[in-house]
């Protein structure tokens, strides 16, 4: 029997005013499972992006709710959510947003720098989950000096480096040419997904969809009930 | 919080142009601001430099004096009157008036002539080369070797010099404590002498120096003179006086005052502008933090060291370089009147405080409206 991780429940949400009122999301249902990697596919617009940012406690739905182990993370204050995300949520972002003028080792410590872990254990820390992803010698360099698909892997490091339960992944792959966000998701899929993660990943690369355990389309603000996948690639057990 | 503090030190420092812009202004500021200020606290203490060169605690005057340069003369009934109030242990005048001497060489040259009392000698200076008591010589005069005593060209014990068709001769060569700023050379001799040696109105006692018998009695000493019709002010009273005229009678304030203004507005501006381009600059990592789960209170503690951090660097360095800037100063002109206090230190920290607060303001402002979503929509 799969442990869910996520059970998100009617999730509405809006945005805007009156004429310019746009519906992002229109009665979303879904849960998501340990030990597995979900994809959230569909077309730009659809609104995975914003399903993603109300799961992940980032931005607040009109309507539904958010469980996580058994509680609503939306009833929660907005310091109780920020722990949340710190403590439960490792996030890759599109884009990396990594900051350019610490080395790649300090960049991975900033979720560790930010539960109040000292600065050098946390970079000592990192440097364990850069020589993960393969990046221990590439430790010292700032960001700049690294390729797109090293760039994403250090983005992922610093997802994992707090033990999260689970990994939002949004489009991770965009920036990255087709060998490398395989290589990439490969990698998520062999090395950082285990029984006790669930890994939420938003993308419309149909060059990875063979990575998925699940896959939910969306359309228009809605799950359209299309559920794909049963990768039968091993998973990791970091 | 420590290792956040480090995370927001090593994002504001790593940034060296802006870091560099933004404690520069900063410095710039400060500078500015001190300097200008120090100029202005220098010239009004040395303004009022023969009140504190005489050190009497109550000096007694026409209420119509503005400054030391245009003492009104008393007559010689306010001296006695002065001498027989309740609470005076003694009471002496003073003689002070511009004059013109004929030097060695033929040429003229404006002195301050300051005439002390011929019994006590109260408010004499002090002695660097002859005695004190040669005052009561024939003829006799004291220099003061201060910024000004060159002009009185190759000055020594036994040089001579008009002063009004009189000989006047050199006896003794003293110091004092603060020197004038009005440019000229001061002379002293006593109080019967300069009344006699310089052309003078009706009444002669420029101010009566009064001791009183102890704190207590000034309170009824300048009652009592002010029934007189006189004025009576303790000698830190009477420097307030003098630095008010010049303050807001000149255009001194004023001028200092704006520039004080403009170096606070460059501040704000410059510091201002640099650290809202610093923060938009980062707003995608600020936002990122807040996604991974930073707090608002983090954020705003981030952005309140590293304004607080910028400032105080940029206070240390503008006070570092107005010190040595005016101590150069001092060390090839003696006469420069500059000097740091903790008032207008204190006001320049004051002015940092500002601009830190001005920056962090609109930085915490700008952080504490983006969304974490807005990073995942990129």
């Amino acid at each position: 029997m799969p442990v869910t991780a996520i059970k998100a429940s009617g999730l509405v949400k809006w945005f805007g005013e009156g004429d310019a009122k746009t519906t992002a999301l229109k009665e979303v249902s879904l849960e998501a499972y340990l030990g597995e990697m979900l994809y959230i596919v569909g077309p730009s617009g659809s609104g995975k992006t914003t399903l993603l940012s109300v799961l992940s406690g980032i931005l607040r739905p009109n309507a539904g709710s958010v469980l996580v182990e058994g509680a609503d993370i939306w009833g929660l204050s907005a310091d109780r959510l920020a722990e949340f995300r710190l403590n439960k949520i490792g996030f890759v972002f599109q884009d990396y947003h990594l900051f350019p003028r610490l080395t790649t080792a300090e960049n991975v410590a900033i979720p560790l720098i930010l539960r109040r872990k000292r600065w050098d254990e946390a970079v000592s820390e990192a440097v364990k989950y850069l020589d993960i992803v393969g990046l221990k010698r590439r430790a010292e360099l700032l960001p700049v000096k690294l390729s797109g698909g090293e760039q994403q892997r250090v983005v992922i490091a610093r997802a994992i480096v707090s033990q999260p339960d689970i990994l939002i992944m949004d489009e991770p792959t965009a920036s990255l040419d087709g060998d490398t966000g395989r290589d990439i998701v490969g990698f998520v899929r062999r090395s950082i997904l285990n029984e006790k993660r669930c890994v939420v990943f938003v993308t419309h690369d149909d060059r990875i969809y063979e990575f998925a355990d699940r896959t939910l389309e969306m359309e228009d603000g809605r799950l359209s009930g299309m559920e794909k996948g049963g990768a039968d690639i091993e998973k990791g057990d970091i | 919080m420590k290792g956040i503090l480090k995370l927001a030190f090593k994002l504001l420092v790593t940034d060296k142009t802006k870091f560099t812009a933004l404690v520069g202004g900063i410095t710039f500021a400060v500078f500015l601001m001190v300097f200008v200020t120090s100029m202005l606290i220098g010239v009004l203490n040395h303004s009022s430099a023969m009140v504190t060169n005489v050190g009497a605690p109550v000096w007694v005057m026409d209420p119509a004096v503005k400054n030391l340069t245009s003492s009104i003369g008393m007559p010689d009934y306010v001296l006695d009157a002065v001498r027989s109030m309740e609470g005076v242990k003694y009471a002496v005048p003073l003689y002070s008036s511009g004059a013109l001497v004929k030097l060695a060489d033929g040429t003229y040259q404006p002195v301050t002539v300051i005439g002390l009392d011929d019994t006590s000698l109260l408010g004499r200076p002090e002695s660097i080369e002859g005695k004190i008591e040669d005052i009561y010589a024939t003829n006799g005069f004291i220099a003061v070797k201060d910024a000004d005593f060159p002009k009185l060209g190759n000055v020594h014990i036994g040089s001579e010099f008009e002063l009004n068709d009189h000989r006047a001769v050199i006896v003794g060569i003293a110091k004092v404590p603060l020197f004038s700023i009005f440019g000229v050379p001061t002379l002293y001799t006593t109080y019967n002498r300069a009344v006699q040696y310089v052309p003078n109105p009706r009444y002669t006692i420029s101010y009566v120096l009064v001791q009183p018998k102890s704190e207590s009695d000034i309170p009824r000493i300048k009652e009592q003179v002010k029934a007189l019709g006189y004025l009576a002010l303790t000698m830190p009273e009477f420097k307030g006086k003098v630095s008010t005229f010049y303050l807001f009678s000149t255009g001194m304030g004023i001028n200092i005052g704006l520039m004080t203004l403009i170096s606070i507005v460059i501040g704000i501006v410059v510091s201002g502008q640099t650290f809202y381009t610093f923060v938009l600059e980062n707003l995608e990592r600020y936002g990122a933090l807040k996604a991974i789960g930073t707090t608002s209170r983090e954020l705003i503690g981030m952005i309140l060291f590293q304004a607080a951090f910028a400032s105080l660097v940029g206070y240390g360095l503008g006070v570092g370089a107005c010190t040595m800037v005016i101590g150069l100063a001092k060390l090839r002109m003696p006469s420069y009147a500059g000097m740091e206090m903790f008032t207008n230190l204190g006001a320049a920290f004051v002015m940092v405080l500002v601009i830190a607060a001005t920056s962090s303001y609109i930085g915490i402002r700008t952080v504490l409206r983006i969304e974490p979503f807005d990073i995942f929509r990129g």
